[in-house]
């Protein structure tokens, strides 16, 4: 007695669930590839941490050029106390 | 007891049914204008990128097909040109055709939207709804017009490639989209001159049984007037250049010349010669599209690669 019993349909939609198997394959493959190059993509290293459900103001337009020019005032103003 | 007979069909349906619900053929077409459209865009792509979105507008474009032949099962049973097609010949349900429609159409436009932009996405989305409702639920059984409100829906993707691009829309873009547009008529009805259709018979109104065949003949030369202004038009555009004007202008001389000599005949004279200038004709349209968006494309990799013709 086969231990494996299989039914006839199996083999009757073989080529139906080998094609699903395929596009569901191409699918993931569509949506890592495009992961790939959107992340490479990124100009700015940090904004990778953009899409983490949380709200991050610091990556906002803006934020990060106006935090440079923050540190850049106390560092003159460091220097000019020096 | 619960009856577990099991109900099989004729013939089990496999991938090439569902595919073929899709218009390969259709789609070939689709793929090659919306390239196009995409490569001769002054704006670079990722290829990646490139790939998935010409792969959505071919998917946009196979879904809005499988819609067509759902709601055109009745009709496509009848024809025979059409009875073959998986929904009258039994291997796929209309049920199954709808569904993958409906599922492909939200795919397709939803990955070119999170791959490109949202103007490209909404163009896919426009396009689909063009086909399956506007020409297929409406005009193709109430106007003998059909065909040219019905062709924007082949002319749209040259337009979704630029928009992949680009971002926009702008006068290249819609003199593609215009190009496909004022072809598909004088296309379509001098194939309709020569090949014996039963539109008829499925209640499909079709100009040439609607108001006859001379008028069919009027109307082909009509509208490949208009087509020649906006093929030449073309050439002077961003995109355009002496390559293309050459070509151009030797292929609508080419197909202006068929159109006229179609208007010329009467059906006498057609069917002396078994249609031989219709059939011509049809062929040299063929060629006509084909060879401008070639053109297109070779301008566009001489501009890419700095070689200047003049």
């Amino acid at each position: 007695m086969a231990l494996k019993v299989e039914h006839e349909i199996h083999q009757r939609r073989k080529g139906r669930n080998s094609g699903v198997g395929l596009l569901l394959v191409g699918m993931v493959g569509i949506v890592f590839g495009l992961t790939v190059v959107k992340v490479l993509g990124l100009t700015d290293v940090r904004q990778m941490e953009r899409f983490d459900h949380v709200a991050r103001p610091q990556l906002e337009p803006g934020a990060l050029e106006a935090a440079e020019q923050r540190a850049a005032d106390l560092a003159a103003q460091a220097e000019a106390s020096n | 007891m619960t009856d577990v007979t099991n109900h099989s069909q004729t013939h089990e349906a496999q991938m090439g049914d569902y595919f073929a619900l899709m218009k390969p053929r259709v789609m070939q077409l689709v793929v090659f204008t919306a390239l196009v459209g995409l490569l001769v865009a002054p704006v670079g792509v990722n290829p990646f990128i490139g790939f998935v979105a010409v792969l959505c507008i071919a998917v946009g474009a196979g879904a809005s097909g499988a819609l067509n032949m759902w709601w055109d099962a009745d009709i496509d049973a009848i024809m025979k040109r059409t009875v073959t097609r998986p929904i009258p010949s039994g291997a796929v349900q209309p049920g199954e055709a709808l569904g993958i429609g409906l599922t492909l159409s939200i795919f397709a436009v939803v990955l070119l939207f999170l791959a490109t932009n949202a103007l490209a996405a909404g163009l896919l989305a426009f396009t689909i709804f063009f086909y399956a409702v506007v020409y297929s639920m409406w005009l193709k059984r109430s106007t003998p017009q059909n065909i040219v409100i019905g062709g924007a829906a082949g002319a749209f993707p040259p337009m979704i490639g630029w928009a992949v691009a680009t971002g926009g829309v702008s006068i290249e873009s819609v003199l593609m989209f215009a190009l496909i547009f004022m072809w598909t008529p004088p296309h379509f009805w001098a194939l309709a001159l020569f090949v014996k259709s039963d539109y008829g018979d499925a209640g499909v109104p079709m100009l040439t049984e609607t108001h006859g065949r001379k008028v069919t003949r009027n109307h082909i030369l009509a509208y490949c007037v208009p087509l020649v202004l906006v093929a030449l038009g073309l050439g002077f555009t961003s995109i355009g250049g002496p390559i293309y004007l050459a070509v151009a202008l030797i292929l609508n001389v080419w197909f202006l010349k068929g159109c006229y000599d179609i208007w010329r005949r009467t059906d006498a004279d057609s069917e002396a010669d078994d249609h031989a200038i219709e059939k011509h004709t049809f062929k040299v349209s063929l060629y006509y599209l084909f060879g401008h968006f070639v053109a297109l494309l070779v301008e566009a990799l001489m501009r890419a690669n700095g070689w200047a013709v003049l």
